[in-house]
């Protein structure tokens, strides 16, 4: 009896991925997949907080793709490996702060040591060349299987045709004449593709499911490196990034304020971790404190704090501080005018 | 078949999954895990990472602010 042949393939949860994985399992291939979980993989977080997108129908598209697909899908946690590959890319960033071609190589990478410990034969991507920037280049591509070690057991089914013979094909375990020869950022012929295997209602998210692929997000990360003095982050950093205002009056701290009442609560689970304030007489937001504020810097922080509460038209408002040992104690402040927070502050 | 508890509050999907898949190698067939979220994204992935995986989603509870998924470890 032959042996089965089995690939493991890199879901994104978007559709190219999804059909690479199902042109292999018609070939006869036994495949699973695997997603990493960076921290930044976070297309749900803003939804999952907010409580205005409570009644939103949400899914995560890796599992719904493994489900369609009838696969098994083996979610990994990549977190702290990951911070390397953001903090000291090799090849450097993106538009953004998106090491894409790092990023790409580093799971290729995770990918080949999950095939060999589970002995598996070869990994699939949904890789096509042209599609992306930085990573799916014609030039980037062949760095993707040298340095991940995939070598030749790196097969991108979509663009095989106008890429070298890899070992899957050599050896006769699956048809090249099966595989596609996609180039270019058109979807035409993947949408043609997924309407032949049936494929309806998939994702297909712009520049992906990556934060760091997102201006404002990454100016929001650069910003805390360079008021940290250090390109380092911690998966709460990460998290924080998403929620609420960031408003920095200086470099020693900076203040983020809750916008509704998922923020608030979702800010709530950070309270023992930072200094907190809110409005004690007026309704008014949840707000932290990150950094290390002066009694004068929590001064401007509550006026700020003030200004996004019912009494931000009042003489003097009531502010709550709680420090990091929860000791509570209560400030009067006038709130600030709009036109007297500065749009530099505005991070 | 033995009990267990998972607390995933304050994180955020796929954290949930990641936790509960990591909790399940370390459980035997047909043990019970009730895992506790915040997040209620947890109440469509953990399902249809239990369908993928062969394990059983034995109840689901959710208030306004918590979400409770009680799931029985196939094979």
């Amino acid at each position: 009896m032959s042996k089965q042949i089995k690939a493991v393939s890199l879901i994104s949860g978007g559709l190219d991925s999804m059909l690479a994985t199902k042109a292999i399992m018609e070939q006869g291939v036994h495949v699973e997949g695997i997603n990493f979980f960076t921290g930044f993989c976070v297309e749900g977080h803003t939804h999952a907080i907010r409580k205005k997108d409570k009644d939103k129908p949400k899914r995560n598209n890796s599992l719904w793709v493994a489900e369609t697909l009838g696969i098994k899908l083996h979610i990994i946690d990549i977190i702290e490996e990951y911070k390397d590959v953001l903090i000291n890319p090799k090849h450097g960033y993106g538009a953004n702060m998106n090491p894409c071609l790092d990023c790409k190589v580093f799971m290729v990478k995770k990918a080949k040591q999950w095939m060999e410990e589970n002995d598996f034969d070869f990994i699939i991507t949904g890789e096509v060349i042209g599609q992306r920037p930085m990573s799916q280049r014609r030039d980037t591509m062949p760095i993707i299987a040298a340095e991940s070690g995939a070598d030749d057991r790196l097969l991108r089914p979509l663009c095989a045709q106008n890429l070298p013979l890899t070992l899957p094909e050599r050896e006769g375990w699956i048809s090249r004449d099966e595989l596609f020869g996609f180039t270019g950022r058109g979807r035409k012929p993947q949408m043609a593709l997924a309407d032949k295997y049936g494929f309806k209602d998939y994702s297909q998210p712009a520049g992906g499911c990556c934060f760091l692929t997102d201006e404002s997000y990454s100016a929001k990360l650069v910003d805390l490196w360079k008021a940290r003095g250090t390109k380092d982050y911690e998966l709460d950093d990460v998290m924080l990034l998403k929620v609420g205002r960031h408003i920095r009056p200086n470099q020693n701290f900076k203040v983020i304020v809750a916008r509704e009442d998922g923020e608030a609560r979702f800010l709530q689970g950070y309270k023992k971790n930072y200094i907190n304030m809110n409005c004690a007489s007026h309704r008014g937001p949840l707000a932290l404190v990150d950094g290390d504020p002066s009694a004068e810097d929590l001064h401007v922080a509550a006026q700020i704090v003030a200004r996004y509460g019912q009494g931000r038209d009042a003489e003097q408002v009531e502010v709550m501080i709680r420090d990091l040992a929860g000791n509570e104690s209560t400030i009067q402040v006038k709130p600030l005018a709009k036109d007297e927070i500065p749009k530099e502050w505005f991070v | 078949m033995s009990q267990y508890e998972l607390d995933a509050k304050r994180l955020l999907c796929p954290l949930p999954v990641i936790r509960t898949q990591d909790k399940i190698k370390q459980l035997q067939q047909g043990d019970v895990l009730t895992v506790t979220c915040t997040d209620p994204g947890v109440l469509q992935d953990i399902p249809a990472w239990c369908r993928i995986n062969g394990h059983k989603v034995l109840e689901t509870k959710s208030d306004e602010y918590e979400f409770i998924i009680i799931l029985e470890v196939g094979e």
